[in-house]
């Protein structure tokens, strides 16, 4: 691993207690829910990373400890650096601070995992489903959320199928 | 027509989004879109004006959300490559090419040479052809009809090309987990050679009649400025930073592919408007070319696929004579390859910026989570200040140089 990645991982082990793994040559720093706004903040302003690169989930379920692992991908240009930050999140309606204020891209991405994972963001201006239409019930990249699909129609129950296909709302 | 009930949204939810002005009527909403020809796909946005003055730009995407991410769960590794083609289809091979680094790395399989040029030589014709439904857009939306003509002339001779490799004009497949689906056939190389050898004329010719076109300058010069310090903030990747002066380009920042053995510049402008983003995509053509010709010349001869049986399938001449062969066909068409449980993250240069994919593997043979970090999806997060204080003619021009895919944008 790069020198400077070490340095920076080892600063956040110490600040925030978080704990630092690699795959194929990627670190990762997994930070406590109750540090990330402090952590973007630390890794903005004293470690070099201009961009948010990219802010996602993943869903455990049924594990409950933790559920959800918010993603959040750093870059520096400067460093040419890449980081991945992983927060886990318990439960099935976890909460989530905002990083808006830090990283202003968080804003559409943080909208993204209300409307996929539903992940309660906290503090952000804007919170609206994106994605999905706005009265949409459920979160669905959700492991417990079924793929749809569409049934099969033949000429016996054309007409059965074709009665409870959904349809658009007048 | 400006109170506010006779938008279709809830009230309460757009109050914050919009100035006051426009709740006392001193302003009016305005839909635009999702069905306008100049959003460039299934774009809604609702703005308040003043007169033509756009005060306030609200973005409303996912009229295309095909939930692409969710079906990738799905299915095993190398069926899911089918559906990213569909994400971005101006840069189908690119998101060929992200998807299929991003299973090699996390699955840690190798890609011969020959692959690897062959992947590059069509990366960049795919960003060519990219660029050519761009600026033939970006015109049309400006009012210049004629140079939709030429571009997509040039851009159907890249799409032959990408039929006679791969069968299919738009969503080819072509690149597969290990390389590629079959070698590229004869007369290839000479197809693409007398194409790239004719290409930079017709640059030329583009640049002949817009780059020093005074409707063009007027409508493009010190319109929707991006400083590099909010681009940076807003995540801004591809040729909309590179247009505010900032230097990064993952083929060079971060080479995958191989293409850290291709000699090439990265075009810059400064100021950060319309023009510059023009001027840069414009650039970036000759450069494509040349990093084309570079790996046509080296490109080297030997296999086309991994022979790493557990990942890529034998191929069918092998499967009369090989019960090994059999095996390894049935249990991968079957079942397909597992991953191990861990993740990667893998960004490239696709033409509109930073296309990444997050894989996670859970060491069965499906992926456990996808996710698609599009460039059209960030970009457009900076429209709303980009337009603040412009003509609606000229929203219509900055979200031409964002240059923005729907299908990127929703997945």
């Amino acid at each position: 691993m790069d020198a400077q990645l070490e340095a920076i991982l080892t600063d956040l082990e110490q600040k925030f207690g978080a704990s630092q793994s690699e795959f194929r040559g990627q670190a990762k720093l997994l930070v406590a829910p109750q540090h990330i706004l402090a952590a973007a903040k630390a890794l903005r302003d004293q470690h070099g990373f201009e961009m948010l690169a990219a802010l996602s989930a993943v869903d455990y379920w049924p594990e409950r400890k933790p559920r959800f692992h918010a993603v959040y991908e750093f870059k520096s240009l400067a460093k040419n650096l890449r980081l991945e930050v992983r927060v886990p999140l318990d439960g099935d309606d976890p909460e989530l601070e905002s990083i808006t204020s830090v990283y202003p891209n968080a804003d559409w991405h943080e909208r993204e995992l209300w409307d996929m994972f539903g992940l309660r963001i906290q503090n952000h201006p804007d919170l609206r489903r994106i994605l999905m239409p706005a009265d949409w019930t459920g979160h669905p990249l959700r492991k417990d959320y079924p793929l749809g699909y569409e049934e099969v129609q033949f000429s016996f129950n054309f007409e059965e199928i074709e009665a409870r296909k959904p349809r658009p709302k007048e | 027509m400006s109170s506010l009930e006779q938008i279709e949204i809830t009230t309460e939810e757009l109050r914050h989004l919009v100035s006051p002005r426009a709740i006392e009527g001193d302003t009016i909403l305005l839909n635009m879109g999702p069905q306008h020809p100049s959003t460039h796909g299934v774009l809604r946005l609702l703005l308040e004006l003043d007169g033509e003055i756009v005060v306030s730009c609200i973005p409303d995407i996912g009229y295309l959300h095909t939930g692409i991410e969710k079906s990738i769960e799905s299915k095993s590794y190398e069926k899911s490559e089918v559906m990213t083609d569909r994400l971005d289809y101006l840069n189908t091979m690119g998101n060929n090419l992200a998807y299929c680094l991003a299973v090699e790395k996390l699955v840690d399989l190798d890609v011969p040479e020959r692959a690897q040029a062959v992947r590059v030589i069509f990366a960049e014709l795919q960003r060519i052809a990219s660029h050519m439904v761009w600026l033939g857009t970006h015109m049309l939306d400006l009012g210049a009809m004629s140079v939709f003509f030429y571009t997509f002339t040039q851009r159907e001779r890249i799409l032959d090309l990408m039929e006679m490799a791969g069968g299919q004009r738009m969503m080819t497949t072509y690149f597969r987990p290990g390389g590629l689906w079959r070698d590229v056939p004869d007369g290839w190389v000479e197809g693409v050679r007398e194409l790239i050898d004719d290409l930079p004329r017709h640059f030329k010719e583009f640049e002949a009649l817009i780059s020093k076109n005074p409707i063009f300058l007027d409508r493009t010069k010190d319109i929707g400025i991006l400083s590099a310090e909010d681009g940076l903030a807003w995540g801004v990747t591809g040729s909309s930073l590179r247009g505010s002066g900032v230097d990064y380009d993952i083929r060079k920042a971060e080479p995958y592919s191989g293409y850290e053995r291709y000699e090439f510049d990265v075009p810059l402008a400064t100021e950060g408007d319309v023009y510059a983003r023009y001027w840069v995509r414009m650039k970036e053509l000759y450069e494509s070319v040349r990093i084309v010709r570079q790996a046509l010349d080296k490109l080297p001869s030997g296999p086309f696929r991994s022979n790493n049986r557990k990942f890529v399938p034998p191929p069918r001449a092998e499967l009369g004579e090989s019960m090994e062969a059999v095996i390894h066909h049935f249990k991968l068409w079957t079942e397909g390859f597992p991953a191990p449980k861990n993740s990667v993250y893998l960004p490239v240069e696709s033409p509109r910026g930073e296309l990444g994919v997050l894989l996670e593997g859970d060491g069965g043979p499906k992926p456990y989570r996808c996710y698609w970090r599009t460039p059209s999806f960030v970009n457009l997060q900076v429209l709303p200040m980009l337009s603040k204080g412009h003509y609606v003619a000229d929203l219509v021009a900055i979200i031409g140089s964002i240059d923005i895919v729907l299908g990127d944008t929703d997945r």
